[in-house]
């Protein structure tokens, strides 16, 4: 298709790494395949029956031998896991300065909420050279984001956030596809990236001209009666969300959890599962109700009451440390 | 009472279908096995085939969006649970293990009977559920799809799997106590082939695992009828511990695939090379470490699905080290050649192709037990083409090799030697042809379980697909020739290898119970000799 540039090219900061290791196991692999065929022909045109070969001697042992082929691909094996780990260690580790995005997958189309309110959906624009890192959660069944340019691919669960950050280096587009099989349509769960100089992607956010993602939590929280309770006349008991993210809470059970995006999510879905201390378990539920993009727009808003951000992105990390 | 010579065989007495129906005689019992599982290779094959009709273009033109979910997922069931996991244990191991080990029957014969029409039961339910409109969860079940989205019959795949898992269990329960108590007098625990090793660590992982697999299952089944919750991540399930539980069971599942493999060709490769096999306590301890190790590197089917970073290290170190037995057997079974007398009957090809496969099957595994590079290559066509160099280039060959090797012994009948070392010689370029191309494929990104795909993937697809049709036609014709040869081939000798075995110092096919008089061992199993078998054959010459 006319647009797309080809999948082989890496278009992002670890392609490159992947693609040299990717090829020098290659060429590992190819040399040890190599070896080993030929070995098993030349000996079987040498040693075929009726061949005048040397057949004497017992050689159905030798102990030099089988140390030796225990013990090398064992020395080997260990190298190449550390150069994956360390590689692997890049891939997982999200630098701080990431602009933040939040994805929602569900059968079969991917759903995209910028921070300044645009939404898309199949596609997701981004700033070339600028490292983005994906807050993803699924509506329903497990999904998986895919850039093959980009050498990265992440499941999506429904109820939980996964993560997953890269860096585009080169403009164009590319192909994104969903990776774990989804139902009816998979195969065309399919989207696009666009990456684009810094000044044509400006020029892209502000023709959106959305309210920012924030701005709409606001909305939501007066609207669904949130602010009744949480807001600062409110008579009721309950907690107060300015300068909430991001801080260690206690709850009522005695222990304590960090008020990140799943705490936020797990509050406003499923309010008795953790109650925080010294406050009654009043709180209704809102599952059902709303639907993931709400729960994001409501995270965005509380997050932006913080009076002294503190931009940690490890703050937000969620349940499975990554 | 029959003469020596021509003792009568299990193949002619009891007469009857009945007889055959309520036969304890192991021997019986793995044909009936060999029949049910030789019809479910040819409807995974369909299913095959349909796929890969479908994928040949980039459009989804042959099959509906719905009915190529429901072929791979037939496909991979099948092929999965149908075939691969009972193929050799319970045709070649029912038929071989006692005769090997110089027993009359397996300990519990009736048992043995059960756990057929055990298998046969849950074969029905499986088609029972292709009859009423297919599942099309694939053959990984993934939860909360399966339990909750699907509006297709999982419930009845469910159940059939469940319970071809019994017959599992107790097939692999036969073979422990067999192998541990019923061995001829004087073949100790280092004299037995390694066909019986394997067989016994198969059934080691058999009796170990399948129980977890049996509970998945069954949770899946409530969680589908009942919606206890324990996967549904509304009610506070967690999909991941579905994923957890089906890997605990199904990594483990490939050594029950490609163990029994490692036995046949290390039984063929001596024989044809009439040498004793390179390092045979090496690959007996190589073939325990697999088993054990194999146990704790589930975690390698789930680097990208959210467990933890360091949990996917830990899992990647385990997977590397269970690769190192494996490497070492393929070495062995190479330095077995050196200073031998090598023969090519089909068998021998077979054994040789299954070398070659698995080594690149193999290595590609280790692409995927690096995490950094499985990021990339995880769920795309380059997993399904290390699986199936694994699975069909490994499992199959070997399963075709033994069948070849040990037909005389069986059905007492030659097989045409030149049509069988042509299908060897098919199958292995059919093969390559097929999934060399999807390597390329998973790389540059095409994501598996994909009914149309974007056109960049178009001509190697393309490739893959004239590869399959070469290799259908390659699986085919054993059907054919060694149909014919039941009804019209050469009768074979007691032993027409002149192998070593135990199993081949009785008739042709064998009597009822195997051995007019039990066996003594007094040596080790591979007592061949490269230069007698030179001087023999000038001496013929
Ligand atoms: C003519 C030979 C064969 C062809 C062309 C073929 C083709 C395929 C293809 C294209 C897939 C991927 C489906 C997808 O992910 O979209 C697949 C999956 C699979 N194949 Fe085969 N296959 C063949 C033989 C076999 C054999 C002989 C076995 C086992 C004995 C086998 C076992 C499997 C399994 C377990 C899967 C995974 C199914 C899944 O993704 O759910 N295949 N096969
Ligand atoms: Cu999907």
């Amino acid at each position: 298709m006319i647009g797309f540039d080809r999948l082989i090219t890496g278009a992002s900061n670890i392609a490159d790494d992947v693609d040299a290791m990717f090829f020098a196991m290659v060429a590992l692999c190819g040399f040890v395949l190599l070896a080993v065929t030929v070995t098993l022909v030349l000996f079987s045109v040498r040693y075929r029956r009726g061949s005048k070969a040397d057949r004497s001697g017992d050689h159905s042992r030798h102990l030099g031998a089988e140390l030796t082929w225990t013990i090398v691909p064992g020395v080997l094996f260990i190298g190449i896991f550390a150069w994956s780990i360390g590689l692997f260690a890049k891939i997982q580790t999200m630098p701080k300065e990431a602009t933040s995005i939040h994805v929602v997958a569900k059968q079969w189309m991917w759903k995209v909420q910028h921070a300044d309110g645009r939404r898309e959906v199949n596609q997701l624009h981004i700033p070339v050279g600028k490292p983005v890192r994906l807050t993803m959660t699924s509506q329903d069944v497990i999904h998986s984001f895919f850039v093959p340019a980009f050498r990265i691919k992440q499941d999506v669960l429904p109820n939980r956030y996964t993560q997953m950050w890269f860096k585009p280096e080169r403009t164009g587009e590319f192909r994104l596809y969903c990776a774990e099989f989804c139902g009816t349509d998979h195969a065309l769960m399919r989207g696009r990236i666009v990456v684009m100089e810094p000044a044509a992607y400006a020029l892209w956010a502000d023709a959106g001209g959305t309210d920012s993602l924030a701005h709409q939590g606001e909305a939501l929280f007066r609207q669904l009666g949130c602010s009744g309770c949480h807001g600062p006349a409110a008579t009721v008991h309950a907690p107060d969300l300015a300068g909430l993210y991001g801080k260690p809470v206690p709850l009522s059970d005695g222990s304590t959890v960090t008020a990140d995006a799943r705490y936020l999510r797990d509050s406003i879905l499923l309010p008795s599962k953790q109650v925080a201390a010294g406050y009654p378990d009043i709180m209704p539920t809102f599952q059902n109700q709303i639907d993931e993009e709400d729960v994001i727009a409501l995270t965005a808003y509380i997050q932006s009451l913080d009076p002294n951000p503190d931009p940690d992105p490890r703050q937000e990390t969620v349940d499975a440390p990554r | 009472m029959p003469h020596a010579d021509s003792p009568a065989s299990f193949l002619d007495t009891p007469t009857g279908f009945r007889s055959w129906l309520l036969t304890h005689d192991h021997k019986r019992i793995g044909i009936l096995y060999a029949i049910a599982i030789t019809a479910f290779f040819f409807v995974g094959g369909a299913a095959a085939v349909l796929i890969r009709t479908e994928l040949a273009t980039p459009q989804g033109d042959v099959l509906t969006a719905d009915g190529y979910n429901e072929a791979f997922t037939v496909h991979g069931v099948v092929m999965v649970w149908f075939f691969l996991i009972p193929s050799i244990p319970s045709v070649l191991g029912n038929i071989l293990l006692p005769l090997m080990l110089g027993a009359r029957d397996l300990a519990f014969p009736r048992l043995n009977l059960a756990s057929w029409y055990l298998y046969a039961l849950g074969g029905i339910f499986t088609i029972a559920c292709l009859i009423a409109g297919g599942a099309d969860t694939g053959w990984t079940f993934y939860t909360p799809f399966s339990t909750l989205f699907s509006n297709s019959n999982v419930l009845l795949v469910v159940v059939g799997v469940f319970i071809v898992g019994f017959s599992s269990i107790l097939t692999g329960l036969n073979f422990i106590v067999t192998i541990h108590r019923m061995r001829a007098p004087g073949m100790h625990w280092f004299r037995m082939p390694l066909f019986a090793w394997t067989m016994y660590a198969t059934s080691l992982v058999m009796i170990l695992a399948t129980p977890v697999l049996s509970m998945t299952l069954v949770l899946i089944g409530l969680e589908r009828v009942f919606g206890v919750g324990i996967f549904d991540p509304a009610l506070g399930g967690d999909p991941l511990l579905f994923q957890h539980l089906f890997w605990f069971y199904s990594h483990p599942a490939v050594y029950i695939m490609v163990l029994p493999a490692m036995g046949v060709v290390s039984e063929i490769i001596p024989c044809f090379v009439r040498k004793r096999i390179f390092g045979y306590r090496f690959m007996i301890y190589s073939i325990m470490a697999i088993a054990i190790v194999g146990f704790f590197v589930w975690g390698h089917h789930m680097f990208v699905s959210g467990q933890s970073m360091y949990a996917g290290i830990v899992f990647s170190l385990l997977s590397f080290v269970v690769a190192i037995p494996s490497a070492i057997k393929v070495f062995n079974w190479t330095a077995t050649l050196y200073k031998g007398s090598i023969t090519f009957e089909a068998p021998m090809l077979y054994a040789l192709g299954f070398v070659g496969l698995f080594l690149l099957g193999g290595l590609t595994g280790l692409f995927l037990a690096a995490t950094a590079l499985d990021v990339h290559l995880t769920d795309t066509y380059f997993v399904v083409a290390h699986f199936h160099y694994i699975m069909v280039g490994g499992a199959v060959m070997a399963y075709m090799g033994g069948i070849h090797f040990w037909w005389p012994k069986v059905t007492g009948r030659l097989y045409p030697e030149a049509w069988a070392r042509f299908a060897a010689i098919l199958m292995f370029f059919g093969f390559n042809f097929t999934f060399l191309p999807q390597f390329v494929l998973g790389f540059l990104g095409m994501p598996r379980r994909y009914h149309s795909y974007d056109p960049e993937f178009g001509l190697l697809n393309a490739f893959s697909s004239g590869g399959a049709a070469v290799l259908a036609t390659a699986y085919l014709l054993p059907l054919g020739y060694l149909s014919w040869s039941l009804f019209y081939g050469a009768r074979s000798p007691a032993n027409p290898w002149a192998a070593t075995g135990l199993e081949w110092q009785t008739s042709s096919p064998p009597p009822t119970h195997n051995f007019l008089e039990t066996p003594r061992v007094d040596g080790g199993p591979y007592e061949y000799s490269p230069s007698q078998a030179e001087a023999e054959a000038e001496a013929r010459a």
